[in-house]
This record gives structure tokens, C-alpha cells and sequence, in this order.
């Protein structure tokens, strides 16, 4: 145990996600000892990031306005929507450069165990943008395991009343992956998506 | 031993640091094992759709201190994909499995473990309605666990008869005689029913209404939730039939 002050930071620190007790302490006396790194940019941005980061009121992503940059956008195609678990899948999928429709964060996957089901998610959101029919294409592009595929059976179910186009993104083998380690679901996946080369 | 071999069944996940998984597994052999899986976050992972929830593998397993490691994993059952794609088997599974870890807490069975991939296996085949699949799934793991109910002689006397009172805390019907005021009473229908899906007569189960279901269902929630003293979190988002989304 150290005293004061420096006991708190480790303790601060060690609450993040992550950081185990020994991290904290390295971290810490890093902040302590380096001359060269000025603590206070850190400072800063820790304080006002919680008061200025809000959610998107369309689609759900991080954003410092009322609405995001892609939701503002007018490029952006406003016929096809791409929903996703966490704001983190929306950088995920931007970073590809293939995709250029909206987006819509659901906040999460439809899991009962958790506590978590279709009313805790932003799909009552989602519903109200399709109200308007401009959009002619659901993009479902939860996890690709049980969670994602459960929450994306309910989409499209919930969809097929509606009309609109619902497509789920596809799952099949990793680039860069052996074939003989590919479990069965995936390797029936692949098959099942073959497509003609050439 | 450092290392072991068993048959296990993967009830829930939890995420850890980067790219692990923290998976609760039923084994055969074991009982309940809480193990880390490694890297299986990873898009090139090799244990890929393996260790997801209600899939059945055969694992090797590293002996932690506080946690065990799966080192491999071979499919035995994929359940897992087939139950996601029905709403209402899914929200089933979940309360299955999420019961499957509460009367394992302090020791599993190789019987609770059967039980179990039989009922995913019947759930992922769509062999029956969802919820019956779960109620009696329900009824026979708490027999397992010892918590047997009686639906055909009176629970507290034992004499035998066509009982309509139903009192969870005492253990299934009761007679006429030993059943306390305002007791709640069920159509016999309801009885034979709950008296089914405890045997595994799933012509009887099959051939009932909705209605019956619906009331059938109420009685095991109660009798569950008595039994396991805390509530599932699970059982309120389980879809009845014609509500599933």
C-alpha cells in the first residue's frame, strides 16, 4: 500500500477495464516519474469527454453534436441501413471502405441469461427510420455467433411485415485462416455461400 | 493430472481482456467447470463456433488454479446455430441452460448432463413446441435435482385420486382435505398435461390446446422459481406460443 494520493490513482486506475493492480501500479508510476509526459492533456480529456459524448439520436453511434457525422452526411447512401451491436462495429465496418449507407447501433445483442431482451435494445428506434419508406435495404450485421444470430432471426422476422429488403452479412472463412481448424458451423456456412468463380 | 479429457455442454460465456471467453461447461464426467478459452474472440480462432452457447464438444481441458483452459475442442453436437434461428427455441435454451447452471452449483451429474443435450438436441430439431420442450425439460431437472413433483397422488398424504389443487411449496395436488384455503385449482386437463411432460408422453403433451400450455406453464414457472429460491432471469423473455416476435 502506498500513501495518499498515489494509492488513489492506482486504485482509480485499476477500476478500468482491463487493468489488473499490478498494470495500475506501472502506469502510475509511469505518470509519476516521466518528466517528459504532461499529465494534463489526459486530464482534460477525461473530464469532458462523459459531458460532451453523447448517442446519436438516429442511429445510436458516439457522436459530440445531436446527431453523428455519418447520419449528417449527404453522400452517404440514405436507402440502405446497416445495423450493428456497438458503436465500436460501425468503425469496424467504416474502416473496410465497402460499405456506404447508414447505420443503426442496437446497444447490444438479445440475450435472456443477461437480462437482455428485445425492448432493452434500440429496435423500437429502428422501426420509426423505416416509417418513411426511403430505406429499401436492412443490412443485419449483429455478431456472427449465437447472441448476433438469435437478435437477427428476431430482426427479420419483426422486418417480413415491412417492405424492405433484409440481408445478413455473410460468415464463412476467415482470410488467412487452415481450413482443417474451421469448425463445422463455419465450414457449412462457407458451403452453403459458395459462389461461381470466374 | 495436468490435462483432461470429457464430453461437455456449453451452458453460458462471459467475454475476458481482448479476444478470451470465460465458458461455464456441463461436462459428463467433471460436473460444472468454469474454463478459459483463448483467443476465441478471434475471427481465426481454432475453436470457432465450438465453444458457443448449447454447443456440445468433446474438450480438453488444462487443470488452473482458478480456471481451467481449454486447449482443444472438437464438435460433438452444433445446437447452437438451429436454436438461434428460432426466436422462441432460443429464449427456451436460454432458461434451460441458465437452470442447468443454477442446480449444478454445487455438483453435476452425468444425468442432469443427458438431460440437458436431450433437450437442446429436441429443441434444435424442432421436434415439439419450444415451451413444452423447456417445461418439461424444467420438471425433470428438478427431479434430478431431487425436488420430484407429484401431479397424480396428493403431495402431502399420498392418497390417490384425480386432484385439481395445486400448492408448489408443498410439492405438486394435493387432496381436498390437506389443501389450505384458497388453494389454486387447475382443470384436470392441466394436470394430465404436467403429468406428461414429467413422463416424456409427448402424444398426450402434443395433442393440447394452447390454453392448457399457457396455464401448464404458469404452474411450472412457480414451482421452478420456488425451488431455485432466486428467479430465473431467463424465463420472462421466453416466447409462448404465438408470440415469438
Amino acid at each position: 500500500m502506498y500513501e495518499g494520493v498515489v494509492q488513489d490513482l492506482i486504485d482509480e486506475l485499476g477500476r478500468l477495464p482491463g487493468v489488473g493492480p499490478k498494470s495500475a501500479q506501472r502506469i502510475a508510476f509511469y505518470i509519476l516519474q516521466t518528466e517528459t509526459y504532461d499529465p494534463s492533456h489526459l486530464a482534460d480529456v477525461l473530464t469532458t469527454v462523459r459531458d460532451k459524448v453523447r448517442f446519436c439520436e438516429i442511429c445510436g453511434n458516439v457522436t459530440e453534436q445531436t446527431t453523428c457525422s455519418i447520419c449528417r452526411d449527404p453522400r452517404r447512401d440514405q436507402t440502405l441501413i446497416c445495423v450493428v451491436e456497438e458503436a465500436k462495429d460501425v468503425v469496424a465496418i467504416e474502416r473496410t471502405r465497402e460499405f456506404r449507407g447508414l447505420y443503426h447501433v442496437l446497444g447490444g445483442a438479445i440475450s435472456p441469461i443477461q437480462g437482455v431482451g428485445p425492448d432493452q435494445l434500440r429496435i423500437r428506434q429502428l422501426m420509426t427510420r423505416l416509417a418513411d419508406a426511403t430505406v429499401s435495404e436492412i443490412i443485419i450485421a449483429t455478431n456472427p455467433n449465437v447472441e448476433g444470430e438469435a437478435t437477427a432471426a428476431y430482426l427479420s422476422r419483426l422486418l417480413q411485415a415491412m417492405e424492405v429488403r433484409v440481408t445478413r452479412l455473410a460468415s464463412g472463412l476467415p482470410v488467412g485462416g487452415d481450413l482443417e481448424y474451421a469448425d463445422e458451423v463455419t465450414l457449412g456456412r462457407a458451403f452453403e455461400g459458395r459462389r461461381l468463380v470466374g | 493430472m495436468p490435462t483432461y479429457r470429457d464430453e461437455a455442454v456449453v451452458l453460458r460465456t462471459h467475454k475476458l481482456g481482448e479476444a478470451d471467453r470465460i465458458v461455464t461447461l456441463l461436462t459428463r464426467g467433471h460436473g460444472k467447470v468454469r474454463a478459459v478459452a483463448k483467443g476465441v474472440r478471434r475471427t481465426a480462432s481454432k475453436f470457432g463456433a465450438r465453444l458457443e452457447p448449447f454447443m456440445v464438444a468433446d474438450v480438453q481441458l488444462y487443470e488452473g488454479r482458478s480456471l481451467d483452459i481449454v486447449t482443444q475442442a472438437e464438435s460433438l453436437g452444433s445446437y447452437g446455430a438451429d436454436i438461434a434461428a428460432d426466436y422462441a427455441s432460443y429464449t427456451s435454451a436460454n432458461a434451460m441452460v441458465e437452470t442447468a447452471d443454477r442446480l449444478t452449483e454445487a455438483e453435476g451429474s452425468s444425468q442432469q448432463y443427458l438431460l440437458l443435450i436431450g433437450a437442446l438436441r429436441s429443441l434444435s430439431r424442432g421436434e415439439h413446441e419450444a415451451s413444452l420442450t423447456l417445461d418439461s425439460y424444467l420438471l425433470r431437472a428438478l427431479s434430478l435435482a431431487g425436488w420430484a413433483p407429484s401431479f397424480d397422488t396428493c403431495s402431502r398424504c399420498g392418497t390417490a385420486g384425480e386432484h385439481t389443487a395445486i400448492v408448489v411449496q408443498l410439492g405438486g395436488v394435493v387432496c381436498s382435505d390437506c389443501a389450505p384455503p384458497g388453494a389454486p385449482r387447475v382443470g384436470r386437463e392441466v394436470i394430465d398435461l404436467l403429468s406428461a411432460l414429467l413422463r416424456g408422453d409427448w402424444t398426450v403433451a402434443d395433442a393440447t390446446d394452447a390454453s392448457t400450455r399457457s396455464k401448464a406453464s404458469g404452474v411450472v414457472a412457480a414451482y421452478t422459481q420456488w425451488h431455485l429460491e432466486r428467479g430465473l432471469r431467463s424465463l420472462p423473455y421466453v416466447a409462448r406460443t404465438g408470440e415469438s416476435a
